[in-house]
């Protein structure tokens, strides 16, 4: 037994089939998790998809969805995942393409109308551009939108915010002003503590061993026997006047 | 074409010329161009389902193309998921489709669980199939209501959320929650479900569900007022619903049995004994009866669930992904350490894609889910069901009449908390 995940047609001789078929168009093959992945040369795309469409023995009739990926460490960073279904052979199968900012993808609103907004969506999310679609505008994002939020180095509070103003009777835009830290949390690793500063943690920085206790806060005196102490206070300008002993032989302390 | 003004004009009145009443065949006469013009349909109107501004295009009364603007309802669910473990991401497809949440959940918990190659123990997959069943009764109540109370009937709705009110409640006492119950987890199911809530369950699907049920679609499913409003409207022959990505009651309804509980199994719906309704024309009316069928053949699936459903653990024991039971942590410091790893750092996915789809109420909700090993989706992109169906519109709506948008609309079954993410 394996996991209830929805079992389709075996994967068997698809790759294959699909080999022969797109030749020099298909770049990679891959079946992992036991789904299918194509990796598809992006200008040969048009082609490729009608003849997984329309080749007897792949026959992908549907396409179910368009997918944007961002991998900013690669060289052309987007990866645009295409979903096909097969109603007869009751198969799936994804077709990958690599682009980046500005080599646009061919679309596919030729072969399947529905990839009109689902490119759109692509393009609304990471700037995807796709060549041919006749309607590439936004989709989801708000009227005169800028930027492309699914980006990774997009921030997940975007940059501006609006609210209605009472004065100018209408909802204005401005930069977004976080009341409160935005809260991330590192449980990746907990032994070796996360790679931010915890705030705080600045004064910790440049302690040498040996260097003194850092100075009690104000409010906290220590205790004083005999007399009283000072009005002005008594400044420690070398270690002899620190009464912690003799420094450290190998300090450079005593060289005053 | 006769006008009833030029019949019933008094007969002493002097004689009208009948051209004048004529039609005009065309938009322009003589010289001057008349111009179609653009009406707003929504973002606020009762019958958009929500916040959908459609830009219709008018001649006359006759609609010549829709410009549907979505995503007013967007709210960055996929962006959010990047930044949550995968159990704190859960919640968020309740909050997607808020007519039937647990479908959500069940896409994205399998797509996990394939990641995983998590088994999941049988008893929790009768019970999410149980509830699975239940969200879609609950959801068409909804949609079957709406859709004739937007083609101008009252009563069926309100009797039809008598049903829904029940299915609420249903969800509550299994988990808590009357919408977000956030109750299918990677593994299982959150909770046991009591005894007596099954056997309630059962006692509501043999009496009241089929009578209140029955009552309601007796009303409307042969009035003749119902069908001449959704009868031949927007007809989606076989190849545009394949070519438009249509799924669930959209592509039944226009005669293609493919349902993903029958072909693609999830669960245990390889177990269950139901028939999938096909449409014979694919206009609204058939939409309708489609989803009329689904709610018998899923109270079908309920009774086999109950009947069928074995006794055992309703999660995987699996305490690497699965936190260990309330008691348990009282006992044992392994399952106390499990409960911190998991509700802190969550647990971690082996790299990996997957595409995940199961048959929601309202056609194929899928989840692709991008993990890159860690305990954060790299990337989960959901595929709304409505997305497609309403991009249709333009080609489903040419040359109707204004008046059927909604019906058109409602047979869509649009909700956009999904379909805007």
């Amino acid at each position: 037994m394996s996991s209830p995940h929805p079992k389709y047609a075996s994967n068997e001789g698809v790759i294959d089939l699909a080999r022969s078929i797109l030749g020099d168009r298909l770049i990679a093959a891959e079946e992992d998790v036991g789904e299918v992945a194509l990796t598809i040369e992006r200008t040969a795309l048009v082609e490729a998809m009608t003849l997984l469409r329309d080749t007897k023995g792949l026959e992908y009739q549907q396409l179910m969805e368009i997918a944007g990926v961002d991998w900013p460490e690669r060289e052309e960073r987007f990866e645009v995942v295409y979903c096909l279904l097969s109603v007869t052979r009751n198969h799936r199968l994804r077709v990958h393409v690599d682009t980046d900012e500005v080599k646009p993808v061919p679309s596919i609103t030729g072969v399947w109308p529905v990839a009109g907004w689902l490119e759109r969506e692509v393009y609304d999310m990471y700037g995807v551009l796709f060549e041919g679609n006749p309607d590439l505008r936004r989709i989801l994002t708000d009227y005169g939108f800028r930027g492309h939020p699914q980006r990774k180095d997009f921030p997940l509070t975007g940059f501006v915010e609006l609210r209605y103003s009472e004065e100018r009777k209408r909802v204005v835009y401005e930069p977004v002003r976080l009341a409160q830290d935005f809260r991330t949390f590192d449980f990746l690793s907990p032994w070796e503590g996360a790679e931010y500063i915890l705030p705080g943690d600045e004064k910790a920085q440049g302690q040498q061993p040996g260097a003194p206790t850092p100075v009690p806060a104000p409010h906290s005196k220590p205790e004083v026997k005999g007399e009283a102490p000072p009005a002005t206070p008594k400044t420690t300008d070398s270690p002899a006047q620190t009464g912690a002993g003799k420094a450290e032989p190998d300090g450079d302390g005593g060289k005053k | 074409m006769s006008d009833p003004a030029v019949e019933l004009a008094e007969p002493h009145a002097p004689p009208l010329d009948p051209a004048a009443f004529e039609t005009p065949v065309a938009p322009s006469v003589g010289d001057v161009e008349i111009q179609n013009y653009t009406i707003n349909f929504g973002p606020q109107h009762p019958a958009a389902h929500g916040v959908l501004r459609l830009v219709l295009e008018l001649d006359g009364e006759i609609v010549e193309r829709v410009d549907p603007h979505v995503g007013l309802l967007h709210r960055g669910t996929e962006k959010l998921i990047e930044y949550k473990t995968y159990l704190q991401a859960l919640p968020y497809f309740d909050r997607l489709d808020y007519c039937s949440p647990l479908g959500m959940e069940h896409s994205y918990v399998l797509a996990i669980e394939k990641l995983l190659g998590l088994e999941v123990p049988l008893r929790a997959q009768y019970l999410r199939v149980l509830f699975a069943e239940l969200t879609r009764i609950c959801n068409h109540m909804l949609n079957l209501g709406s859709h004739i109370m937007d083609v101008g009937a009252m009563t069926p709705n309100l009797w039809l959320f008598e049903i829904r009110e029940d299915c609420m409640n249903f969800f509550e006492r299994v988990s808590g929650a009357r919408m977000h119950s956030a109750w299918f987890r990677p593994g299982g199911v959150h909770q046991d479900a009591p005894l007596k809530l099954l056997t309630d369950i059962a006692d509501w699907l043999d009496n009241r569900l089929p009578r209140l049920f029955e009552d309601a679609i007796s009303l409307v499913a042969d009035n003749r007022i119902f069908k001449q409003r959704n009868v031949d409207i927007a007809v989606v022959s076989k190849e545009d619903a394949l070519a438009w990505g249509f799924s669930g009651p959209m592509i039944r309804a226009s005669g293609i049995p493919w349902d993903l509980r029958k072909s693609q199994p999830y669960d245990v719906y390889d177990r269950m004994e139901f028939d999938i309704p096909v449409g014979t024309k694919g206009d609204c009316y058939d939409r309708f009866m489609v989803r009329v069928e689904e709610v018998r053949q899923s109270a079908r699936i309920m009774k086999q669930c109950l009947a069928q459903m074995p006794e055992g653990p309703i999660a995987s024991l699996d305490r690497k992904v699965v936190p260990p039971k309330r008691g348990e942590m009282k006992q044992s410091m392994e399952a106390l350490i499990h409960h911190f790893k998991l509700y802190t750092e969550g647990f971690h996915v082996p790299a990996g894609s997957v595409y995940v789809a199961t048959e929601s109420p309202k056609g194929e909700f899928g989840v692709y889910l991008v993990s890159d090993g860690t305990n954060k989706p790299y990337r989960c992109k959901i595929r709304p069901t409505a997305f497609s169906h309403l991009q249709a519109m333009d080609f489903m709506m040419k040359g109707h009449m204004l008046a059927d948008t909604t019906a058109i609309l409602s047979a869509i079954d649009v909700v956009f908390g999904e379909c805007d993410r």
